[in-house]
């Protein structure tokens, strides 16, 4: 009996079906990552309400914000009852919130010297650049000193000599002696800024009168103050901090118990205390008569602020090295600094960038408390626009202005710091 | 040479150091000296004890003006300790439900929270302050809009609660039959209060001991016993029998003139500062839990599932004791921070230590020295306890390897 041959058999492949709508495209995106339980639902739509309630509050506010206007009731004639912004205020004073009263004649200046100031980043930040730009952005702090304050150009020029003095000191003892190299290659720059250069500076001043016009520091103000402030104080806050890890790592005793009285007394008060320290004690601890800038003043404090956090994280760095850096360091027959600088710390500093990166952030935001000691950073500006008559009450607008431009500083820095961490990850 | 034989090289490099640190501090000593007898002043704390002739408007305990200025800084100290408080549990809250709502599946819900983290994170605290401050005193309604047949604004939750620019009032507790107050001499302590606590705290020892007890059955039998109602009897009981005892009732605040009178005030400058200390550590906060969850390894939570547990019940006995030892540490960082940034506090007029010690005090008695110097010492040794309890902890839980 022959088997019975089936009635039926598919003979050719059916073509591919497109899958159920509920499995494919953005249903299913959705199904999978925002409605994939009552959870899920739940969160979803607790979402989208406060995205709604927000776009619903904010929306027309901004959609009705008024660009053009003389004062804040001028505003509120044009809006006519209805609620908008009244973003005239940063139209209006754009340039204060920026600059401060810096001479308007003079915006150039600041301008040219962040423009120089990126320029001067950029060997620093990324390593694909030639190295030899790196003498600018060692030349940048004379040349950003000399744009933004002024006066005469032979101020900065013999304060960068100093380094050149130094150098040259440590050049001609170096062969003979080199613990006399190193005295000499500090002393010689101190003794030619103490005793050299000033009556130098007279001199020349008078000789060759070069420079532009002196701008005080009392009318430096606004995002400009912050980024002097911020900048400065975050590029002299790194040797600093490496020092006292050092300090705080090595094995004198003395040497040690000094870096940790140090880091802790700092990282245990508020920076708001030192600030006021600067601005009302300061006087008390330097010889009668001496006097110098608020904003220097500022500086050193911020710097030691923030040399004392990063003196931790680069601690941490250290600490997470493992013992067998140190020892084969040793066994390469290096001294201790050029351990340091060869083996250590390229290592340490790798690990700590996000610390450090974090510190830099915290120190930048914390520029505005200078508010508090009478300088006029964005904030204390905004307070002074609000006790101008034209602009009496207005908040919301100019916080808006403030918190985007260190949003964009801040979340830019933070972002950088990401990109460094891949470049560097050597790990697979 | 001293300085090229390494017996001596130490030794050396630190008696040098030692005399220059010597000289420096001796210098700056002098210089000091000096200044202040410049200006024919002495160096020394009386002015603690004299009468300090200012109000503060925001008192946990008893002050007057004519008290002294010791008592202004305890006053002003205990208003530091008050927002640094509310502050730190403001921002766990926050930051706990952020971080790991940033972790959760929901799409849109990560995002939010990431949009939330990184603008906080990114915008100075005190504009943040100042920002919640404007909320406060420019976005609620004037007590005037309360009042009338159909007010502008009403109270909340059966108006109990009045949001209004002069600040939130809510309902204050108050003892009808009161056990009067126990005088220390320097402060006084309300007896009721202290009796609410102690039971509370009594009740909370005793629902520690039955549930101790519970475990011991379990471990004993394998069966737990059933104690949720015991629990909650042991928990409330005791506290409502209190209240009852010393006839407790609610105070409620209402409009009387031209402001809220009765119920307890909060301060606008005490919210603000809260609100903006809180949010703005959250978003550190958030990123510090979050970070810890990840740091888990993924072969412990694989491990959970293979032992057939619950995703609710890995998270809890499985990811979050192992991520707690990586959140702990940073967290009481953040809660330093957050204590010496209550600082700002200046911004909006709210009288903490550095108002009133290191601010009036000093101002009224040229005192910038000794005021400092005690201002300093007293965050130093806040910071120090704080980092001091997060040793003990970080040793207590540190991985005991063998």
């Amino acid at each position: 009996m022959p088997a019975t041959a089936p009635t039926f058999v598919r003979r050719e492949m059916l073509p591919e079906r497109p899958p159920p709508p509920l499995e494919a495209g953005a249903v299913r995106w959705m199904r999978e990552n925002l409605f994939s339980g009552w959870v899920n639902t739940l969160l979803t739509v607790a979402s989208l309400y406060v995205v709604w309630w927000i776009l619903a509050h904010v929306s027309p506010w901004l959609g009705n914000a008024v660009w053009n206007a003389g004062s804040l009731s001028e505003c509120r004639e044009i809006l006519d009852g209805v609620s908008g912004a009244c973003f005239a205020v940063i139209r209006d004073r754009w340039h204060q919130l920026l600059f401060g009263f810096y001479p308007p004649e003079h915006y150039w200046r600041p301008v040219l010297a962040l423009v120089l100031l990126l320029v001067a980043l950029a060997p620093v930040l990324f390593s694909e650049l030639p190295r030899r730009l790196l003498w600018f952005s060692a030349a940048y702090p004379f040349v950003g000193y000399f744009l933004l304050w002024g006066g005469s150009a032979w101020l900065p020029l013999l304060a960068a000599a100093g380094f050149g003095v130094g150098y040259l000191a440590w050049r001609l003892t170096a062969p003979g002696a080199p613990l006399a190299a190193t005295v000499a290659a500090f002393v010689a720059p101190v003794l030619w800024w103490l005793f050299a250069a000033p009556p130098l500076l007279g001199e020349l001043r008078d000789a060759v009168p070069l420079g532009i016009d002196f701008v005080r520091s009392d009318s430096i103000g606004g995002f400009l103050l912050s980024m002097i402030i911020g900048i400065s104080a975050i590029s002299l806050s790194l040797p600093l901090g490496i020092l006292l890890a050092l300090g705080r790592q090595s094995d004198m005793l003395f040497l040690r118990s000094v870096c940790i009285g140090f880091i802790e007394f700092i990282r245990g008060v508020p920076l708001i205390t030192l600030l006021f320290t600067a601005s009302l004690l300061l006087n008390y601890f330097l010889p009668p008569g001496t006097s110098f800038d608020l904003v220097l003043r500022v500086v050193i404090m911020a710097t030691l602020f923030a040399g004392a956090y990063i003196a931790e994280v680069v601690r941490g760095g250290l600490a997470a090295l493992p013992r067998g850096q140190y020892e084969a360091a040793d066994a390469l027959g290096l001294d201790y600094w050029k351990a340091q600088r060869l083996i250590i710390m390229p290592q340490a500093l790798k690990i700590s960038i996000p610390g450090i990166v974090n510190t830099f952030i915290g120190l930048f935001k914390d520029t505005t408390l200078v508010v508090f000691i009478g300088l006029l950073d964005p904030v204390g500006l905004s307070n002074s626009i609000r006790a101008d008559t034209d602009w009496n009450g207005i908040y919301w607008e100019l916080f808006i202005f403030i918190g985007a431009l260190f949003f964009i500083f801040c979340f830019s820095i933070s972002r950088y710091s990401m990109y460094l961490e891949r470049k560097l990850q050597k790990g697979h | 040479m001293l300085l090229y034989d390494t017996r001596y090289r130490s030794v050396t490099i630190q008696i040098v150091f030692l005399m220059l640190f010597m000289g420096a501090i001796a210098w700056l000593v002098d210089n000091t000296i000096t200044n202040l007898a410049a200006l024919n002043k002495n160096f020394s704390f009386d002015f603690l004890w004299e009468s300090a002739g200012y109000d503060i408007n925001q008192t946990l305990i008893e002050y007057d003006n004519q008290m002294s200025h010791g008592r202004a800084m305890f006053v002003g100290l205990l208003n530091t300790l008050l927002v640094a408080v509310l502050g730190c549990a403001l921002a766990t809250v926050v930051g706990v439900l952020a971080g790991m709502l940033r972790l959760s599946k929901n799409w849109l819900t990560a995002r939010l929270l990431a949009v939330y983290v990184e603008v906080f994170r990114n915008i100075p605290t005190l504009l943040w302050i100042l920002i919640f401050f404007a909320i406060m005193t420019e976005a609620t309604p004037s007590p005037r809009e309360f009042r009338g047949d159909d007010p502008a604004a009403s109270m909340l939750l059966g108006d109990a609660v009045a949001i209004s620019n002069r600040g939130v009032y809510i309902p204050a507790v108050e003892f009808a039959r009161g056990l009067g107050t126990l005088n220390l001499h320097y402060f006084n302590i309300s007896l009721n209060a202290l009796a609410v606590i102690g039971v509370i705290a009594l009740s909370f020892y005793a629902n520690g001991r039955l549930l101790a007890h519970a475990t011991r059955v379990q471990n004993a039998t394998g069966v737990r016993p059933v104690t949720w109602w015991k629990s909650v009897l042991l928990l409330v009981t005791p506290l409502l029998v209190m209240l009852y005892a010393l006839d407790a009732g609610l105070d409620y605040p209402a409009l009387r003139g031209f402001n809220f009178g009765g119920g307890t005030h909060l301060r606008n400058s005490l919210i603000a500062l809260t609100l903006g200390l809180g949010i703005y550590t959250g978003a550190f906060v958030a990123e510090i839990v979050r970070s810890g969850i990840l740091a888990v390894s993924r072969g412990q939570s694989e491990a959970a599932a293979a032992l057939g547990l619950k995703p609710n019940l890995t998270m809890r006995l499985v990811i979050l004791p192992q991520a707690l030892r990586i959140i702990i540490p940073p967290l009481i960082s953040q809660y330093l921070n957050l204590t010496k940034n209550t600082s700002l506090a200046l911004a909006v007029g709210y009288m903490d230590l550095r108002s009133t010690l290191g601010g009036i005090t000093i101002n009224q008695t040229g005192r910038e020295l000794e005021g400092m110097m005690l201002l300093m010492l007293i965050y130093l040794i806040i910071s120090l306890l704080i980092s001091g309890a997060m040793n003990v902890y970080n040793s207590r839980i540190k991985l005991k390897e063998r």
